[in-house]
């Protein structure tokens, strides 16, 4: 395609001369612009993803402050926006649960600490080894989480409640008809808000969720004993939030480099996510990644530049500064049809569009990565078993060999032909194809279509040669290729004169 | 009297219905050109990202979406370029056709879904009121 090569070329001179100070102020304009429209899309989700996580919504607010505006300094992925986000919530419940903010606080520097490791030890090469129906699975599962987090605001809730959410999702979905300048969910929950301080409704609000204080962040230390009992309670929970942090922003910035055609620094981006959640961790923020919804409404406002998400970060600290008293009276009715919006939005809808067309495996894969998630409420249960799940059903699909065989009268020679990949999972089928009692004179082996890949692999050839040869045949191997004759010399044992199996 | 013809599309029935009658018009002229243009928004690129494990897949997959329309034109040996741009379709639409010069531009009735037509509003439409060159809809 002649436009390919000509976008590449384009790519390759904003590389090539992007330097901080554009990175910075290449786009002022738009870069305001849409940090504004970011912070005000970013207040009621980063309230609602305090409430999943059991914490004041102020936690979150922090977070978000904190984050967007330290990532904006050191990611690797300009145009990106990073904040207090769902799957982390979700990932924090019981630790909030159990051992209170103090040690959530604790853990998120220590998710920091992780991802700046896997960020200097370049892991994120390593994302290609996660399977693509994982990733739709985790964030399917995600989408669901969210939406199961806000049934419990409808737990004896009146007739109030539900009109309430209807009438926050139908100004969410219909407004940007009218105009696209200002965000919907905003709007909705102003109109909400309005409604229920005019009706005098006694409905459930922000406030009766936790404290929220009209005060910039402070330094300050977990209060959390420095022992090592204190690491076994946050490990594991780091190192989840960690891995899912990661996941998340990689993929986000997958998709921000897709939609503006550039590319970025993925492991300056684990780097920064790392610097960034140390930073939340020590003013009193939970640990966040990158958000995907968010950053599409970044870029689509126009923002491509650092200063994107260092507005929205400031802006949304200004706001909750200002209008802290405000923000307290937000009905949860109206936070609910954000949430629900956001989890519309999450769920990949073309992964069951696409259902018939996808590999059943594949399927398998997404629905069992989904599951295991909803049921464990961890996204790192999901995504484990999900690529455990895929491991194994491409070794099944792999490991079929195929042997046929001929047998030449005159020369009294039978030849076997080997076809597929000879290692650990296909061993046992492979000694199963030859018969071991063979009358034949000669033996050979063709392995002409064959790849032998381990010490398992050389182990069933040397059984078989060995066995033949015991039955008075002459066995000649034929038409390895050179990595497999290399490991085949490397550690057979048939080759030696009068060679027997040991232990067999 | 055609001869630089900018045709939006996107693989689907619609677009394909699109390219056949950009076809007719590209055939009346010997040096017509026709500009293909794929129009990525932010949903497409978080899909294609999400089931495709990098971006040259990714590029590919999108040129086999618009297979249909590319081996019509290749069929009928007509000279065509194919555009890919970045943003909401509508108003991408409109910019890139108002930038470039040409003599018409043939965009298909639909190619949303009814749902997402009544959140988003009609591209077709957004294109036959904003961009200044003549403007075929076809139904």
């Amino acid at each position: 395609m002649r436009v390919g090569s000509h976008q590449n070329k384009l790519r390759g001179v904003y590389l090539n001369t992007t330097t901080i100070k554009e990175q910075w102020f290449g786009n002022v304009k738009g870069d305001v612009l849409a940090g504004i429209v970011v912070a005000l899309a970013l207040i009621p989700e980063a309230i609602a993803f305090s409430i999943i996580a059991g914490v004041d919504p102020m936690v979150g607010l922090y977070a978000s402050f904190a984050i967007a505006v330290t990532i904006a300094i050191v990611g690797g992925r300009p145009g990106m926006i990073s904040a207090a986000t769902g799957a982390m919530a979700l990932l924090m419940v019981t630790l909030v649960a159990d051992h209170g903010l103090q040690y959530l606080m604790a853990a998120t520097i220590l998710t920091g600490i992780l991802q700046i490791l896997f960020g200097v030890f370049k892991l994120a090469r390593f994302m290609k080894f996660i399977p693509r129906s994982v990733m739709i699975g985790f964030v399917n599962a995600l989408a669901i989480l969210i939406f199961m987090a806000q049934l419990e605001q409808f737990v004896d809730a009146t007739w109030v409640m539900y009109a309430m959410v209807a009438g926050a999702l139908a100004i969410i979905y219909l407004f940007p008809r009218i105009t696209k300048a200002v965000p919907s969910p905003l709007v909705a929950i102003i109109v909400i808000t309005v409604i229920a301080l005019m009706t005098k409704s006694d409905v459930r609000t922000v406030g009766d969720m936790g404290k929220l204080t009209s005060a910039l962040p402070a330094f300050l230390i977990p209060n959390v004993p420095l022992n090592l009992e204190t690491l076994k309670i946050i490990f594991p929970y780091s190192l989840a939030l960690a891995i899912v942090g990661l996941l998340e922003s990689l993929l986000t910035a997958s998709i921000v480099d897709d939609m503006t055609d550039t590319s970025s620094d993925k492991n300056r981006e684990s780097r920064g996510q790392g610097i960034a959640n140390i930073v939340a961790g020590l003013f009193g923020g939970m640990a966040g990644c990158a958000m995907i919804g968010q950053s599409v409404i970044n870029v689509k406002s126009g923002g491509r530049g650092r200063l994107s998400a260092f507005v929205a970060g400031t802006f949304l600290m200004f706001l909750i500064i200002v209008l802290g008293n405000v923000v307290v009276q937000i009905p949860m009715a109206a936070l609910v049809g954000v949430m629900i919006m956001v989890s519309i939005g999450t769920f990949d809808w073309s992964s069951i569009k696409g259902m018939a067309k996808t590999p059943l495996t594949d399927s398998i894969v997404m629905v069992v990565t989904t599951v295991t998630t909803v049921f464990t409420h961890d996204l790192s249960k999901g995504v484990f078993s999900g690529i455990i799940l895929s491991a194994i059903f491409f070794v099944a699909k792999i490991s079929k060999v195929k042997v046929t065989s001929t047998f030449d009268v005159a020369a009294d020679r039978r030849t076997y032909f080997v076809k597929g990949q000879v290692f650990f999972a296909s061993v046992t089928d492979l000694i199963e194809s030859f018969d071991m009692l063979d009358t034949a004179k000669d033996v050979v082996i063709d392995l002409t279509h064959a790849h032998v890949w381990d010490d398992s692999a050389v182990a069933a050839i040397d059984k078989i040669v060995i066995k033949l040869r015991a039955s008075g045949n002459v066995v000649r191997l034929h038409g390895l290729n050179e990595p497999s004759s290399l490991l085949i010399d490397k550690l057979a044992v048939h080759k030696q004169e009068g060679a027997k199996l040991s232990g067999h | 009297m055609f001869k630089r013809i900018m045709l939006a599309s996107d693989g689907s029935d619609h677009s394909l219905r699109a390219a056949k009658k950009a076809a007719e018009l590209a055939k009346l002229n010997a040096d017509s050109e026709i500009t293909v243009v794929y129009v990525i928004d932010g949903q497409t690129s978080k899909e294609d990202v999400l089931h495709n494990p990098n971006r040259t897949v990714v590029e590919e997959k999108r040129k086999m979406r618009l297979q249909p329309v590319t081996s019509l034109l290749n069929s009928e040996n007509l000279s065509f370029k194919l555009e890919k741009l970045l943003g909401e379709p509508g108003p991408a639409i409109v910019d890139y056709a108002n930038k470039n010069e040409f003599d018409v531009v043939v965009v298909g009735s639909r190619g949303l879904n009814g749902l997402q037509e009544m959140v988003l509003g009609s591209v077709s439409h957004k294109v036959a009121k904003r961009v200044k060159a003549p403007v075929m809809i076809v139904k």
